[in-house]
């Protein structure tokens, strides 16, 4: 499995850690991981410690999460990013929305 | 869709055997088993056979006269093409060189003789499910085949109509080198140029997010705004505005497009720039042969709402001969064999082994293919140099209404205050008021000149209060606009008051344009009197407003000045 997920024993927070490039490939593993959770958690963390790649499609997924949890009100943070992935969102400026940790 | 489980379907067998009393036998079974039979004495009948009627399944001997049944096992394999009619040699041979060579012949399987009524029966049933999975396969390949043919002309038909859009603007001008992948559209990535009604140029190079149509498919709207808003005499920040909105409004949340935009002043010499998300472009100095980078400050396009959208730009100096560089992401994302990536640095080692600046696209595009070995099909770069506002002439604007309704004799008022002044953009709306007047067309871009630097000049020098001596060096450039901005920010009182009168002049007209500001005014008489060659970053205002308009005047210490255009009668 390149995207896994665990939720905390509260419910509130949901970590998807990402393995490999961060591409379209994982499109469908990407949303499913999040999509179905009921109740919806209060906080997302996505974890690219394992990530060795992310492209403007995987931007994109991370736009569709924010959308998931609640626009602008989200609370998503990326943590543990690479140094080619960090440059990739400070090109992008997605450190103005994300909380890059 | 499994063949296995296809129902009983009769076929048509052909059965080549020179022994009478053997094809009477093998004739009599086949068609106890429901199929129909043709029957021929030799290869070279069976050919024949085969070609008029097309059998489905070949029952062969080895060993016959005329033609034996290993040439016309070729034969018919020849005829038969991409179809697969299976042949199942008949033999009494034993040996393994001579099975093998049934096979090599073209031949499916064989049946030993004498004849097994059990054996052949299922050997015909499995030639027959590989007979229609080939059938199958061959129909979806040519299916598939026709899709794409399908879809490669759709492309064809798209890139045409998106040719012509992204090609309506100003690309040929003589200051902009391009180089894009023949299909770089289709990979989002999207170039505009187009002059403002002033004689600035406005560029964009913009990358969407994904690949195909659906990347395309927004450069339409976007490229509609660029030339629409640019040609009106909107400035970078009203036009960004728009196109974020427009393009939050219309894409999906996971689509969005990296931009740069550039504004070119040769009037000014300087650039504008705002980049959301695109990679470094680079500010070239000829003079001292340095590179300033065009960092992205900024989100992509159609990510913020409008209300949180930052349309903050920065604004350089430049020199005569100076350039603007952009790429996009395809240069130095493109991949060696090991998934390394060309990267910024080696882009830099380029840039330092450079000489002939002419020569930098070309430079680029040779160190790609020796990293890679071939470039990737979503490059694009730009190159726009400062010409000397002199050799730059951009195209005469072309009006279709016929005039009868021209308004000859008026005059109008407006108090643009402070939270007006903050965000919106006036010169627009009174320039296409002034073209009203016919008169005034042909001198369009000289009269817009004059509006937009009586209105900066009253903005910034007046109601901001800023020192125009900061600009003297490139720095204090730098640093004037960013505390424009602070201050325009911070803007809760003032005002820029503008007045037009047009009054008919025997056949001809008079535009009198008065500009106030609630500002402190300045030394009239010393700005005048600066000399011309101290005025190259600095200043450039008044001169400009003093050349392009008539009878120019500062009054009230500075807080109001005035200037005329003139036009004699109609042709």
């Amino acid at each position: 499995m390149s995207v896994v997920t665990e939720v905390s024993q509260d419910g509130q927070k949901l970590t998807i850690s990402i393995k490999g490039r961060f591409d379209f490939a994982k499109h469908q593993e990407f949303r499913e991981s999040y999509e179905h959770l009921i109740p919806k958690p209060e906080s997302f963390e996505v974890d690219l410690k394992d990530a060795t790649y992310l492209d403007s499609s995987a931007l994109g997924m991370l736009l569709l999460l924010r959308d998931h949890a609640g626009g602008e009100n989200a609370e998503i943070t990326l943590t543990n990013a690479n140094a080619d992935v960090r440059k990739i969102l400070a090109i992008s400026n997605f450190e103005q929305i994300f909380d890059v940790a | 869709m499994t063949a296995v489980q296809t129902p009983f379907e009769a076929l048509t067998v052909l059965i080549a055997e020179d022994s009478a009393a053997d094809r009477l036998l093998l004739s009599t079974i086949v068609r106890r088993q429901g199929h129909d039979v043709l029957t021929a004495a030799n290869g070279a009948e069976a050919v024949e056979v085969f070609r008029q009627q097309r059998p489905q399944l070949v029952l062969m001997d080895a060993m016959m006269p005329v033609m034996d049944g290993f040439e016309a096992a070729q034969q018919i394999k020849a005829l038969a093409g991409e179809t697969l009619v299976p042949i199942i040699f008949l033999t009494s041979l034993t040996e393994s060189e001579g099975l093998a060579r049934c096979l090599e012949a073209g031949g499916d399987d064989f049946l030993a003789k004498p004849y097994n009524q059990v054996i052949l029966a299922a050997k015909i049933k499995a030639m027959d499910r590989l007979r229609r999975l080939q059938a199958t396969v061959l129909q979806q390949r040519d299916q598939i085949a026709r899709h794409h043919n399908y879809l490669l002309n759709e492309q064809r038909v798209a890139k045409a109509v998106f040719d012509k859009v992204a090609h309506s603007g100003c690309l040929n001008a003589p200051n902009i080198r391009y180089l894009q992948s023949p299909y770089a559209l289709f990979n989002g990535d999207l170039l505009l140029a187009a002059f403002t009604p002033a004689g600035d140029m406005h560029v964009l190079l913009g990358d969407f997010t994904g690949h195909g149509l659906p990347a395309a498919v927004g450069a339409m709207p976007l490229a509609e705004v660029f030339y629409g808003m640019t040609a009106k005499g909107y400035g970078l920040s009203e036009t960004l505005r728009e196109m974020n909105a427009k393009l939050k409004r219309i894409l999906p949340v996971d689509m969005f497009c990296c931009a740069t935009l550039l504004c070119l002043s040769f009037q000014r010499r300087s650039v504008e720039v705002w980049n959301g998300g695109m990679p470094d472009g680079y500010l070239h100095n000829i003079a001292s042969d340095e590179r300033t980078p065009l960092t992205a400050r900024h989100l992509p396009l159609g990510v913020l709402s409008p209300e949180t959208f930052d349309d903050r730009t920065e604004v350089f100096p430049m020199a005569v001969g100076d350039r603007v560089f952009l790429l996009s992401d395809g240069v130095i994302d493109t991949c060696d064999a090991s998934e390394q990536l060309f990267g910024v640095e080696r882009l830099h080692q380029v840039f330092a082994a450079n000489r002939q600046p002419e020569e930098l696209f070309e430079e680029i595009e040779q160190a790609l293919r020796d990293f890679r070995g071939e470039a990737r099909d979503d490059v694009s770069m730009v190159e726009v140099s400062l010409l000397d506002a002199t050799q730059m002439s951009p195209p005469t604007l072309v009006y279709s209404d016929s005039g009868q309704s021209c308004p000859l004799d008026w005059s109008v008022s407006f108090e643009f205050r402070a939270a007006s002044l903050k965000r919106f953009n006036p010169l627009p709306y009174l320039l296409q008021l002034l073209l009203e007047v016919h008169g005034l067309r042909a001198q369009s871009g000289a009269l817009y000149s004059v509006l937009a630097e009586l209105y900066s000049n009253a903005l910034e020098h007046g109601v901001l209060g800023l020192d125009s001596n900061l600009k003297r060096d490139a720095s204090g450039f730098a640093r004037y606009y960013q505390e424009r901005n602070a201050r325009l920010d911070a803007l809760h009182s003032g005002y820029v008051r503008v007045h037009l009168e047009v009054v008919p002049t025997g056949e001809g007209g008079c535009l009198s344009i008065r500009v106030e500001d609630s500002g402190k005014g300045f030394d009239i008489a010393r700005v005048m009197e600066r000399p011309a060659e101290n005025v190259r970053l600095s200043g450039r205002g008044v001169n400009l407003v003093q050349q392009l308009g008539r009878n120019a005047s500062w009054s009230d210490n500075g807080r109001s000045a005035r200037v005329e255009f003139f036009w004699d009668a109609l042709a």
